[in-house]
């Protein structure tokens, strides 16, 4: 307890605010199991997710942008034999993955009001499970409890996708089972390997410590196997496509908008502060696969005919980005990862959105069965087009922002590898607007289509304020993660000497 | 002296409220419309205001937010960029009144977009002069990229979307795969993207890595593909699918013009004169746009349709602004901004005569223009007046700003230079006066009678006889432009 403090800022709120947030939803979930009436069920989980958003603004309010350590920490013993302890904290890292999927989780909700028509019970059940699991990797600071949250998120996302996925569900379900199975495996066994190394399962008390250089190497490729898998990284990424594709819209919403950025987040989190000299041998390494998976994502983007894979292929691109920065080694590199993971979380996160919007008009996710809709959805296209340009870095928007930051970064690093990514966010362009023309102008029709309903622009509308609201005014967001990354740039550099 | 208000941003404010407003009045065509003129003339109002201060040696700076550190949005009204913020929003009250009648004699499809998409070119025209930094250069840049493909591709037929996908890969190709790693670079090697104050020293340190500089800047001159210098030229002739007051306002003033423009400051707020001297850089550009310069004037003369003669002369003169700057001495830097104002308002004559002749006769073709000048006297009066200033001649506009860049040849004694400018001179008459002549002197036998007069509606005549007045009096009186020009000298 007393090492604790080191690095952990305990919660001065009367109540113990992250835990109330991870496990609200929770609470929900299990209160359905004892509703009868779709309606009811539904509102029940929209209110829970609803009042949890707010909840978590609590924490942005008082989070302290100036100190580095963890804050809102709570500690409880759990299993003291194996010094396994119940703690929680968030940083400058963590903060914004929780407000987007708190924020996430209600606009899922709602987008799956008529979308879901059979065992709407269990549905709601494991969205709701999925968001305490979610909130929980972000804020765990143990390495079981992590551990736990994590397998957590397997077994709920799991049957979105095999009950209420699409045609080719089973495929879809059993790979991304499989694969991400694979993964937890070997991050396991990096787990165990830094147990047994310092006897602690305490993540922060892990970090920077003076581990043999081959030890680094072995534990590094393990979790980076773990975690290459979730962002997911050329080329581990082929369950990706199947997955989202296949998932219902809020099952490919939570999968592009958080649980890609698990894989993200274990890098800054994991491989950085725990094996930094590996990581730096292995960044050229790490680069070179980030810049193929963002080119290769936008050639494979060019020629998709179907809506969802290629905004799911353009999310293999857009994290490419993310792990280029990551792996700069810079701070603007990190600081626009972080963003692009909260940015691409937005955009791509409302692109599927706004697909399931359509998929409920038309049937269809075919490019070619759902063009020409400027004329008769043209508030569906004002979203549509706004997300597509945001999705390709238009400046002004919230991805141009990570973007440019992720570019600083490498930059000034390796001007070749800044040069091979500007050709992926040519790609972008090229790919994104080949889409909009075709959904606005394709082909001229008379065709009875609604335009969006208001639940529909409820869900959309903040998405849409926040795409701009970033693009324009990013400074108080970068300030908020400016000081964790600082300090894990000076931490590493004392490291690496 | 930094004046320190939000006035820059006030005009962009008003062309974005105008914008709104456009696309809520999609079933009311006259109240649709009325938003337009009143938007146009209110902005020009705003732009107007900021002139005294300028004129005074004053710079209007504003901050809206930042981004990261030397990086912001913020504005910046220095004389430069008043002199392009004046030709765009002014000549936009024009285009409005020629936008009416152009888009219902012809009863054309989409009106509310074409509307809406037009304000919004003009707030990133805006939007370009008054920044203060690259960032939100090339935030407004790309804003006028983005929507002026829906008015390039207008007509939604095959052409209009071929026109226009090639105009915009062209623009956001070059934007995206030269300009922002330009941006990137000149962010790393000054840690900043914020303008010099200083068009002498630019934003450099001096022991900053020379190759990587030239590699910046070269990225810089192609990425600003707006500007149309070859190779990167072939999107605007494929541009000209749009409906002609597009190609009027956008494609002889905003659009291209805010890609020399963006050159223009680049070269001065960023690079500044010493460096591009030391690396000798403004010279290799001065002599690389003269390729332009005068094969473009050569292929203009092969082109017998109307519109794609005076695209192919716009490639042409574009190029005259850069080669200005280029020549880093103060009488090139002042030919070359004052070509901004003069090409701006002869070329958009030129333009919006082409579109009454389509209007009134339905006729693109030179060679089937023979004799129109007894049909619409008016409007091939005023053509031949901006074809002179296009060639050059006094007493026109276009004469003053080719003496200046003549001198401004001369005083670095560069004879080269001054041999491109006087062929161009003579390859401009050789594509301009058939024009002429053809409409007064040939076809038509006998004498001109009062029935034969068949002009466009007024909406766009006066429009054009006006303009082609104005493009006289800056000739007359150039001493207003050439004044706020010298503002910016040190």
């Amino acid at each position: 307890m007393m090492a604790l403090h080191k690095y952990l800022i305990m919660n001065t709120l009367c109540y113990p605010i992250l835990s109330i947030v991870i496990f609200l939803p929770l609470a929900g979930a299990i209160l359905l199991l004892f509703m009868r009436g779709e309606r009811s069920i539904k509102m029940t989980a929209l209110i829970t997710a609803a009042i949890n958003f707010p909840l978590s603004l609590i924490i942005y309010s008082g989070f302290d942008i100036g100190t580095e350590k963890f804050q809102f920490g709570e500690f409880a013993p759990w299993i003291p034999a194996y010094n396994i302890n119940y703690v929680l904290g968030i940083d400058g890292i963590t903060i914004f993955l929780i407000l987007l999927t708190t924020l996430l989780a209600p606009l899922c909700i709602l987008c799956s009001w008529t979308a879901i028509e059979r065992r709407v019970k269990e549905f709601m059940f494991c969205i709701l499970i999925m968001e305490t699991a979610m909130i929980g990797v972000f804020c765990a600071l143990d390495f079981i409890l992590f551990y736990v949250f994590w397998e957590a998120m397997l077994i709920p996302m799991y049957l979105l996708i095999a009950i209420w996925g699409g045609p080719n569900k089973d495929y879809a379900s059993i790979k991304f089972f499989i694969y991400t199975l694979f993964g937890s495996v070997f991050l396991l066994v990096a787990i165990i390997a830094v147990y047994l190394t310092t006897g602690t399962f305490s993540i922060p008390d892990a970090m920077f410590r003076d581990y043999g250089f081959s030890f680094q190497l072995w534990v590094f490729l393990a979790f980076a196997i773990a975690f290459a898998i979730k962002v997911p990284m050329f080329p581990f990424h082929t369950w990706l496509p199947a997955a989202h594709t296949e998932a219902p819209t809020a099952g490919s919403v939570f999968l592009a908008s958080v649980l890609l950025k698990m894989g993200t987040y274990g890098f800054l989190r994991f491989c950085l502060p725990i094996t930094p000299k590996a990581s730096v041998f292995f960044g050229p390494y790490m680069i070179a696969l980030s810049v193929i998976g963002i080119i290769y994502g936008g050639f494979v983007c060019l020629s998709q005919t179907d809506m969802k894979k290629l905004i799911a292929y353009s999310s293999v691109a857009h994290m490419g980005f993310a792990t280029l920065g990551i792996f700069s080694f810079t701070v603007f590199g990190w600081e626009g990862a972080l963003l692009q993971m909260l940015n691409h979380g937005v955009t791509t996160g409302a692109l599927f959105l706004c697909v399931g919007i359509v998929y409920e008009r038309t049937h269809s996710r075919e490019i070619y069965d759902n063009v020409g809709l400027g004329k008769i959805m043209p508030a569906y296209v004002g979203f549509f087009g706004l997300f597509s340009i945001s999705s390709f870095a238009f400046p002004g928007t919230n991805n141009f922002v990570g973007e440019l930051y992720v570019l600083i970064g490498i930059f000034s690093q390796s001007k070749l590898a800044g040069f091979f990514s500007i050709v992926g966010a040519l790609l972008a362009a090229a790919y994104m607007l080949r889409l909009l023309k075709q959904i606005v102008w394709g082909r001229e029709d008379k065709r009875e289509i609604a335009d969006m309903k208001a639940r529909e622009v409820i869900y959309l509308l903040p998405l849409a304020l926040f795409v701009v609201w970033m693009g324009l005014f990013p400074r108080p967001f970068v300030q908020v993660i400016e000081k964790t990354l600082m300090n894990l740039h000076s931490q590493m550099n004392i490291f690496l000497r | 002296m930094k004046i320190e208000s939000i006035r820059p941003l006030i005009p962009i404010i008003i062309v974005l409220v105008t914008s709104l407003l456009i696309s809520l009045s999609k079933k009311r065509p006259n109240l649709r419309e009325s938003w337009s003129i009143a938007g146009s003339i209110l902005t020009f109002i705003a732009v107007a205001s900021m002139i005294p201060d300028i004129m005074a040696g004053n710079k209007i700076v504003y901050t809206l937010s930042t981004i990261a550190p030397g990086i912001s949005i913020n504005f910046r009204v220095d004389a430069l960029s008043l002199i392009f913020g004046i030709v765009s929003s002014f000549l936009w009250i024009f285009a409005t009144f020629y936008n009416i009648g152009y888009m219902r004699s012809l009863n054309e499809h989409a009106q509310t977009r074409y509307y809406t998409c037009f304000a919004i070119a003009i707030l990133g025209a805006q939007g370009v002069s008054y920044s203060g930094s690259l960032f939100s250069l090339y935030l407004f840049y790309e804003i006028i990229t983005i929507f002026t493909y829906p008015l390039v591709a207008h007509h939604q037929d095959a052409e209009g979307y071929a026109g226009a996908k090639k105009y915009i890969v062209y623009l956001m190709g070059t934007s995206k795969g030269l300009l922002l790693p330009a941006v990137v670079l000149t962010y790393i090697m000054t840690g900043t993207l914020d303008f010099s104050d200083n068009i002498l020293t630019g934003i450099f340190t001096k022991d900053a890595n020379s190759t990587w500089i030239t590699v910046a800047y070269i990225l810089f001159l192609f990425g600003f593909a707006k500007a149309a210098i070859m190779p990167l030229h072939n999107w605007l002739p494929s541009a000209m699918v749009a409906p002609t007051p597009v190609s009027a306002l956008l494609h002889a003033v905003a659009v291209v013009k805010a890609g020399v423009f963006c050159i223009a400051r680049v070269m001065l707020s960023v690079f500044g004169v010493e460096l591009l001297n030391n690396l000798c850089l403004g010279i290799w550009t001065a002599y690389f746009v003269s390729i332009t310069i005068l094969l473009a004037s050569i292929i203009a003369l092969t082109k017998d349709d109307l519109k794609a003669r005076l695209a192919y002369s716009t490639v042409s003169q574009l190029s005259y602004i850069v080669l200005g700057v280029a020549l880093l001495d103060p009488s090139g830097i002042l030919g070359g901004i004052l070509h901004i104002v003069n090409h701006g308002f002869s070329k958009i004559t030129l333009f919006f005569c082409a579109g009454a002749i389509f209007v009134a006769a339905q006729k693109r073709k030179i060679s089937d223009m023979e004799g129109i000048g007894y049909a619409m006297p008016f409007t091939m009066g005023a053509f031949a007046i901006a074809s002179l200033s296009m060639i050059g001649a006094p007493p026109v506009a276009g004469f003053v700003s080719k003496w200046y860049l003549l001198n401004g040849a001369l005083e670095i004694h560069n004879i080269p230079i001054l041999i491109v400018l006087m062929a161009s001179t003579i390859l401009n008459a050789g594509y301009f006066a058939p024009i002429t002549f053809k409409a007064f002197f040939q076809g038509k036998r006998g004498g001109w009678k009062r029935g034969d007069i068949k002009e466009a509606p007024a909406t766009m005549v006066a429009p054009i006889v006006l303009a082609s007045l104005i493009s006289v009096a800056l000739g007359l009186f150039p001493e207003f432009f050439v004044n706020l020009i010298g503002r910016l000298m040190p």
